[in-house]
């Protein structure tokens, strides 16, 4: 029997097609998954994102445990509100799962995701000592995003908005992020289901668009994010799946998980990376279909029709040094396409040339 | 509750069958099967002239998600595809039915109509998985 997030009222009374999605029953659309990624890129949406994994992260050890665990070395934050996006990889460099981590004023706050909850929590679990203190949280969460998502919030739930990308103000028990994934600007909230329940109203009476796992999905891939178990997974490290970026080198001091297996393939040269793949014809990539390129061939890990740019897109792991023209192969067919840099779209525009 | 209209005659894989007065068979996919696509973005129709058997593969319907095969519910050929769908595939979603429909067959044996389940059988098809 899946689970439902305080807020399972409002999608059902909001016309939500609901489906199970990792234990939990989400709503997949409100009628238009295209309808509600525009709303997100042109104007406004909101998501439940309530099925995400909350966890608070305590104790005198809290700073050492996360840096041995967190790829993104969590020193960085410097003080309270400031946020890291990273990963928790196993000790062959592989992705347990993505994160973010929030500094709070005495704890950590790690928000993971909902298909890998028990392998998440047994892992945080399985390496903490008696000097930090890990605790779920039955919290909901919100996202609001889109160009006018500041602004709607902020006059609805009149609560302070933080100032810069990833960092978080908290305030009477929420916390507000400036976070999210969809390559717009916008909030995610962490707070108490029934104030969950009472924001959502307010901004559903406001005609804020309710989006789905759908929208979810689209906006997600267009922002070049990936998607931890279809992009990454236990077998593949950051260095081919576009995340080099939130492995910290230095210091070189810092014993993070997986960091040997990292440092021998960093040696060695991987041998793929993810990358975007536009079509160039009309056709939609999915997710397993051969990318072949001048250098060899690759796969497609996410695959969609673009709904801001109208033609197919996806993110691939090709080899290191493709480059250029390429072809999806499509039921048989070989369609014409091309290799970018994500992200595909930010902030409403076409972001490849 | 999605719609099942009685006139019509539906394949498991849930495309449905129209008998036209000239003969031919209109075919398209249901409503249910549009419900459950989502917003349908790409339609890849057979060719005019090509020869297709009953339950033989003939075009995709691709939704922004999931791309899914349309099955000819009856054999003959194919005698006119709707190209409304090429600029505006979301007619798919918006009259399955009516101007949503995806090609006409000019069926070999009309018998095989009689094979296809009638609107009721169908309709428990579609409620058994939902």
């Amino acid at each position: 029997m899946s689970k439902q997030t305080p807020l399972f009222d409002q999608h059902v009374a909001a016309g939500g097609k609901m489906v199970d999605f990792a234990g939990w029953r989400m709503p997949l659309n409100y009628g238009s998954q295209l309808a509600e990624h525009r709303a997100v890129r042109e104007n406004v949406g909101m998501f439940d994102v309530s099925h995400m994994t909350v966890v608070d992260v305590a104790g005198a050890g809290a700073l050492d445990y996360l840096r041995r665990l967190v790829s993104n070395d969590v020193t960085k934050l410097q003080s309270v509100g400031q946020a890291c996006y990273g990963l928790l990889l196993n000790e062959s460099g592989g992705v347990i799962d993505d994160l973010i981590v929030y500094r709070r004023a005495d704890d950590y706050r790690l928000v993971t995701n909902a298909a890998t909850r028990d392998s998440v929590l047994a892992w945080l679990s399985q390496h903490s000592d008696g000097s930090v203190a890990i605790e779920e949280r039955e919290l909901a969460m919100l996202a609001v995003q889109g160009p006018r998502a500041l602004a709607c919030f902020s006059d609805l739930a009149g609560k302070p908005v933080p100032e810069a990308p990833f960092t978080a103000v908290e305030h009477g028990g929420w916390l507000v992020a400036r976070t999210g994934y969809t390559g717009e600007d916008g909030v995610e909230v962490v707070l108490e289901p029934d104030a969950a329940v009472r924001l959502w109203q307010a901004l559903a009476a406001a005609g804020v668009q309710p989006a789905g796992l759908a929208a979810r999905d689209t906006l997600r891939l267009e922002a070049g994010l990936n998607l931890c178990g279809q992009d990454m997974d236990a077998t593949t490290s950051p260095l081919v799946s576009n995340l080099a970026w939130t492995v910290s080198w230095e210091p070189t001091e810092r014993d993070f998980i997986g960091r040997t297996a990292l440092e021998a393939e960093r040696a060695q040269g991987p041998g793929a990376k993810l990358s975007g793949v536009v079509l160039e014809t009309k056709g939609i990539p999915r997710q397993g279909q051969t990318v072949h390129t001048q250098a060899g061939s690759g796969a497609v890990t996410s695959g969609i029709f673009s709904p801001t740019l109208g033609q197919g897109i996806a993110l691939a792991r090709i080899p290191r040094q493709a480059q250029g023209d390429c072809e999806v192969e499509v039921r048989g067919k070989r369609l014409a396409a091309r290799i970018v840099r994500p992200p595909f779209v930010r902030r409403g525009e076409r972001v490849f040339k | 509750m999605s719609e099942t209209p009685q006139e019509l005659k539906y394949a498991s894989t849930h495309e449905w069958a129209r008998l036209e007065e000239d003969g031919s068979v209109t075919v398209g996919i249901s409503d249910h099967a549009q419900d459950a696509l989502g917003d349908v973005v790409y339609v890849e129709h057979p060719e005019v002239g090509q020869p297709v058997a009953a339950g033989e593969e003939a075009g995709v319907v691709e939704s922004v998600k999931a791309a899914s095969d349309i099955y000819a519910p009856v054999g003959g050929a194919i005698i006119a595809v709707n190209s409304v769908l090429e600029d505006a595939p979301e007619t798919v979603n918006q009259d399955p039915y009516g101007d949503g429909w995806f090609f006409r067959i000019e069926p070999a044996d009309e018998g095989q109509l009689e094979e296809l389940l009638d609107s009721e059988a169908y309709a428990e098809i579609c409620e058994a998985e939902s």
